[in-house]
């Protein structure tokens, strides 16, 4: 598949948008007209030809302008990617594992060519040829995390596991809703969960962390992750809140439509095999209101949606200024009419 | 697990290291070639017998960087219930297998000071590629490895030419044993201990490292058992309204297999957890043989690991 990617920016004049094509195949998160609080997991196995789950790392038009971005983010703040020492045999599994599926699966675009340790990368929409020596960091401009984030679409965090427990020792995080790798990493799984609101008291995270402990190689699993951003802002750090914490204050129903996007996180998580942690890749995706109800089903069934939400989830997403105002402005889109079922448009 | 998980395999070669213990050696024949994996991890090995499939767990021996095979290796036990007769009588070069995964409950703590490791035995198999990996990493580890003579011993050659003076071999025969006492009693603060061999050795071990100060935390132990023999009973199978029996020398999960019925596992170890089911009623008392549920679980009579744990009594109906 070739990519026709675009030019656009994450901040400051905000010029991001969907093409007819990428809305058309935006991981929509609502399979029926009301919220469901659900952990979700499914095994992350290949999807529909053009859809998000086609391959297992997702590559689409705003690959460049989201690294240029990620770029402009490490620059101002290194702190967003950090790695305790423990993790570098991890930092090469998810290296592999990046290079080996992009090469795979975007032949025009990545070239990996592997003669034992001795490793050659081609990165041709980011102009990048590298040659290196898999396992020697020193082979690279920086350490295998922070190289091969640089060029994929996504955030990463990676879990080590020990005591029958998952620790956050490393990650590159810049494409964040609101949470922060420099205040979570050395975490444990329930302490970096401690702000989710109700999933506590159901036992949901004990159930998760169980699960996670026994992943396999080789079967990823996935799940979806939605809340709302003010502008096509992709860094709402908690480190940079004084910059986009403010928008919020800024939609009116005169600009729902184009202020307002649902933002989605596939994430999935994968065993790494060489050092048996766990790599949890956030893969963000924007969308604008406006963009939204050109899909006549995800117009009516967004509001009716955030209708049903509890007010903790409302005010944990921090949707609770604009929710309101944003439903409104989506009913005018909603005739009534009955949704099918499932995620994807009629 | 399902069955389209698995991978096929051939098996490449067939080593006697030891009077009893056979390696073997694993290719890939589903034209993927075989995953990478972390010091400690195993696999588990299908074996159809005329009468039945066996799955046993062994752990991959071979160094973690070379996934172009697999080895494992096979002490030939007496009281078998099949998997190791028929890897030894039954199994020959060009035989194909189906194996599982690489897992991983046996891993080495990344922040430990320093690893002790003890086996007994065919439990020296998980260190293998466990001191291939630490060593790698320049990590400072120590075996202390218990044979009953050195003709029963796998490796302990190969093991010192490799590591030196890092291994220590005790040949039972010549009234020599692994002085735990001793090697735990001098340890740094944050030194590890991990534990692989026959579950009196595991017993023995982690009750004198407890004795000797050792934090919980910085103990680990793996042990491979058969699930242990008992009487037949009756499972009643509360959601699909189904009664199967259980044999003598089966598991409820093999029990379960044998008749078609899908029930979840993984290490069939009764250690990942995996298998845990729901305990509607009991006509009997339940024997928790898994190291997952708690005390208090086991006592409740709530939950049974049906990959390990059987009744004495008449019936179990179950939450499937």
């Amino acid at each position: 598949m070739v990519l026709a990617f675009k030019q656009e920016t994450f901040r400051d004049d905000f010029t991001f948008s969907n093409s007819p094509e990428s809305i058309r195949r935006f991981p929509f998160p609502f399979h029926e007209d009301k919220y469901m609080y659900a952990v979700n997991i499914e095994p992350h196995v290949l999807g529909p030809k053009g859809s998000v789950y086609e391959f297992p790392i997702d590559i689409d038009e705003h690959y460049v302008s989201e690294m240029r971005d990620r770029e402009l983010v490490l620059a101002a703040d290194p702190g967003r990617c950090q790695a305790l020492p423990h993790m570098m045999t991890a930092q090469w599994d998810m290296l592999e594992l990046l290079m080996t599926s992009m090469a795979h699966d975007y032949p025009e675009h990545f070239t990996l060519t592997r003669d034992g340790d001795r490793w050659h990368w081609i990165n041709r929409p980011l102009g990048i040829d590298q040659k290196f020596t898999f396992g020697d960091h020193k082979t690279l401009p920086y350490e295998p995390m922070e190289y091969i984030g640089r060029q994929c679409q996504g955030d990463f965090s990676i879990q080590d596991q020990r005591d029958g427990q998952l620790y956050m020792d490393a990650g590159l995080i810049t494409t964040q809703a609101d949470w922060s790798l420099d205040f979570d990493i050395g975490m444990n799984f329930f302490e970096w969960h401690g702000p989710v609101p109700l999933a506590h008291e159901k036992g949901v995270f004990e159930r998760a962390l169980k699960f996670l402990l026994n992943l396999q190689v080789g079967r990823p699993v996935r799940r979806l992750n939605w809340t709302m951003t003010i502008n096509s802002r992709l860094d709402t750090s908690p480190e940079n809140y004084h910059k986009w914490g403010i928008d919020r204050t800024t939609v009116t129903p005169e600009n729902v439509g184009d202020k307002v996007h649902l933002r989605v996180e596939l994430q999935g998580l994968w065993r790494l095999p060489r050092s048996n942690a766990i790599l949890f890749s956030i893969r963000c995706y924007l969308i604008k209101m406006r963009e939204l109800v050109t899909v006549p089903k995800w117009g009516r069934r967004l509001p009716r949606v955030l209708e049903t939400l509890p007010p903790e989830i409302a005010d944990y997403k921090g949707l609770s200024r604009y929710r309101q105002m944003t439903i409104d402005w989506l009913k005018t889109y909603d005739d009534g009419a009955p949704t099918s079922p499932g995620f994807g448009p009629d | 697990m399902t069955a389209s998980f698995l991978r096929r395999v051939r098996v490449a070669e067939i080593e006697p290291v030891a009077s009893r213990i056979k390696r073997f050696r694993l290719v890939s024949t589903d034209g993927r070639p075989l995953s990478e994996f972390s010091g400690g991890s195993h696999i588990t090995v299908c074996m159809q017998s005329p009468d039945r499939l066996i799955r046993n767990p062994y752990s991959l021996m071979g160094s973690p960087t070379d996934p172009s095979s697999y080895q494992i290796s096979v002490l030939k036990v007496d009281d078998s219930r099949g998997g190791s007769h028929f890897m030894h009588d039954r199994v020959e070069v060009g035989t194909e297998l189906q194996i599982s995964e690489p897992l991983n409950l046996f891993p080495p703590a990344k922040l430990a000071r320093k690893h002790i490791l003890v086996a007994g035995g065919i439990g020296i198999t998980p260190f293998m590629s466990m001191m291939s990996e630490l060593d790698a990493l320049g990590a400072d580890f120590e075996l202390h490895y218990g044979v009953r003579s050195l003709g029963e011993g796998a490796y302990c050659r190969l093991l010192q030419t490799h590591y030196g003076s890092r291994i220590h071999v005790y040949a039972q025969d010549n009234g020599e044993l692994v002085p735990l006492e001793r090697v735990l009693g001098s340890q740094p603060l944050g030194a590890h201990v991990y534990v692989c061999g026959p579950k009196p050795m595991i017993d023995w071990a982690l009750r004198t490292a407890t004795l000797a100060g050792w934090p919980d935390e910085n103990i680990h132990s793996e042990q491979f058992a058969a699930p242990p023999a008992g009487k037949p009973f009756a499972v009643k199978l509360a959601r699909s309204e189904r009664e199967i029996t259980v044999g003598g020398h089966q598991s409820i999960l093999e029990a379960l297999e044998q008749e078609g019925i899908d029930a979840p596992f993984l290490c069939r170890g009764g250690a990942c957890g995996q298998c845990e089911t729901g305990v509607s009623a009991c006509d009997g008392y339940i024997e928790h043989n898994d190291h997952y549920l708690t005390d208090a679980e086991k006592a409740s009579g709530k939950k049974i690991m049906i990959c390990m744990s059987r009744i004495s009594g008449d019936s179990i109906t179950l939450d499937l």
